[in-house]
């Protein structure tokens, strides 16, 4: 992932800050800058979330993506917020021990680098609450 | 509007194909579907090919131009010559796109193609190519395969509906007996439920039988107006119905993670453009990515209540012979995944099932079909009902 394109939402990735629209209430992470509800009526501003939830279904990954074989067995989970949205994220988590319905909060983790000489990427993933 | 029929159809072999090239099997589709057509170069108005990933498998982009080049449509005639992308629904699309042109008037004789040739990377490369298919930035960053999504998909599914591996097996078993029926297979041998459940665990609840593979391969088929489809051909199929739609790139985002609302939709479309229900259907072509993916697509069409997928493949209903037989063709488990090609793939299929040529596979009887395809883990899907009476 490039310089820019990892730094750009840094700030959002670090502190799981997404958006909320004014006009309708509703919440978005990952942060979305045009609500789906109210499209040009609506009005978006910065929201930093409480960052609790719980899992609402998961997969033990065995065969990693590029740049995550050392992490295997790893659990992937879609998180649903305290707020409303959901998120896909890494769980941190013994994989014979999550389960749906588990709550979870938010710690600061590396996400993965660019390779020996490329840059690290840092941000959100979830332990049990 | 024009009413739009296929007169010619192409599949390559599936496989890997390590001595032949991106263009090689294009051109072979595309001159396939010719001389089934009996159409020549003069008659060609346009041609649309859909192509995932050209530009990370084999380093190519501008596919429409190479294609026409290469199948001697350039220099001469100058075709027009589109590439269309919407991940693993880029073939399907191609052929959307081929049916406006015929029906608007735009052009008469008109190629829908898919291509991919996948095994030129290593098979990492290639899954991080497919992951492009997710959201990059907020799934495929986090750690999240194609596998992982559709595992998630499996496990809610499992969790709420009672869905069990060993129907997921089944939807595996039944796509490779059928594949082992089909000479263009890339997979031609028979497996066990025991074969899927004993398998590596890719991403828990799916096995590594429970994925589609990776393939190379080409598909194309011809498109005509229908009032002069039988100057070409005896037996033109004829497109009743064509639906699409769009849901959120991420699954994260879903209205229901167990349901594709885009298959939900593109399928209503197709079923009040043809004037049809599910019950017209005699064989339908979905896009079996994972296991759970059909059994999730035979729900969303229609064919099976919600939750009820998993049942009516154990009760054999999908099998050829059954209520309403599914992948006759092995589907993109047994029969092969190159993925922009699969949408025409399909399409191929349901056109010599209609015609009457499918051989040990043939549904008896067959007279409408459908063909389903998806993009991703579900942001795009498309539907076409094909069939032999106008």
């Amino acid at each position: 992932m490039s310089v820019a394109r990892s730094w750009r939402h840094q700030v959002q990735r670090y502190n799981l800050i997404g958006t909320s629209c004014n006009s309708c209430g509703k919440y978005f992470y990952p942060p979305r800058t045009m609500c789906p509800g109210c499209r040009r009526d609506g009005e978006i501003v910065s929201y930093k979330f409480k960052g609790t939830g719980e899992i609402v279904t998961y997969t033990v990954i065995h065969t990693a993506a590029e740049g995550f074989e050392h992490q295997t067995p790893y659990v992937l989970g879609i998180v649903k917020l305290d707020e409303g949205p959901s998120l896909t994220s890494q769980i941190i988590v013994d994989p014979t021990d999550v389960y749906m319905g588990m709550r979870v909060r938010p710690v600061f983790r590396k996400l993965g680098d660019s390779g020996e000489k490329g840059i690290i990427c840092y941000g959100t993933k979830f332990v049990p609450e | 509007m024009r009413d739009v029929a296929i007169i010619g159809v192409k599949t390559t072999r599936f496989g890997e194909m390590w001595g032949r090239s991106f263009r090689d099997i294009i051109v072979e589709a595309g001159v396939g579907a010719l001389e089934d057509s009996g159409v020549s170069g003069d008659d060609i108005g346009s041609m649309f090919v859909g192509n995932m990933s050209g530009g990370q498998f084999v380093e190519q982009e501008h596919i429409g131009a190479l294609i026409a080049d290469y199948s001697g449509l350039s220099e001469g005639f100058h075709v027009p010559s589109t590439r269309v992308e919407a991940a693993c629904a880029s073939g399907g699309l191609a052929l959307r796109q081929g049916i406006s042109a015929v029906a608007s008037g735009q052009d008469d004789i008109v190629v829908a193609a898919g291509v991919e040739k996948m095994t030129d990377v290593s098979s990492g490369s290639a899954s991080t190519a497919l992951a492009a298919a997710a959201d990059r930035e907020w799934e495929g960053m986090m750690g999240a395969t194609f596998p992982a999504l559709y595992a998630m998909i499996a496990r809610m599914h499992m969790h709420r509906y009672g869905t069990t591996s060993e129907q997921l097996a089944q939807v595996a078993v039944k796509n490779h007996h059928n594949g082992a029926m089909n000479p263009i297979a890339q997979y031609r041998t028979p497996i066990t439920v025991e074969t899927v459940l004993n398998s590596i665990m890719v991403a828990d609840p799916l096995h590594i039988f429970d994925c589609s593979p990776i393939t190379d391969g080409a598909a194309a088929v011809i498109l005509a107006p229908a009032d002069i489809a039988h100057e070409y051909t005896d037996t033109p199929i004829y497109i009743r119905g064509s639906g699409q739609a769009s849901d959120t790139l991420a699954l994260h985002d879903r209205r229901d993670i167990t349901t594709l609302d885009a298959t939900v939709f593109a399928a209503r479309r197709a079923f009040d453009m043809a004037g049809m229900t599910v019950d017209d259907i005699d064989l339908v072509e979905v896009h079996d990515c994972f296991t759970i993916a059909e059994i999730c697509a035979i729900e969303d069409i229609g064919f099976a209540a919600k939750g009820e997928g998993g049942k009516l493949t154990e009760e054999g209903e999908t099998a050829i012979g059954g209520k309403i037989p599914v992948n006759t063709s092995g589907g993109l488990k047994s029969c092969g995944h190159p993925v922009g090609a699969t949408g025409i793939k399909q399409v191929v299929e349901i056109t010599h099932q209609l015609r009457g040529e499918a051989g040990k596979r043939q549904v008896d009887g067959a007279e409408v079909g459908m063909a389903h395809n998806v993009g991703g883990s579900g942001a795009t899907a498309v539907v076409h009902i094909l069939s032999r009476e106008r």
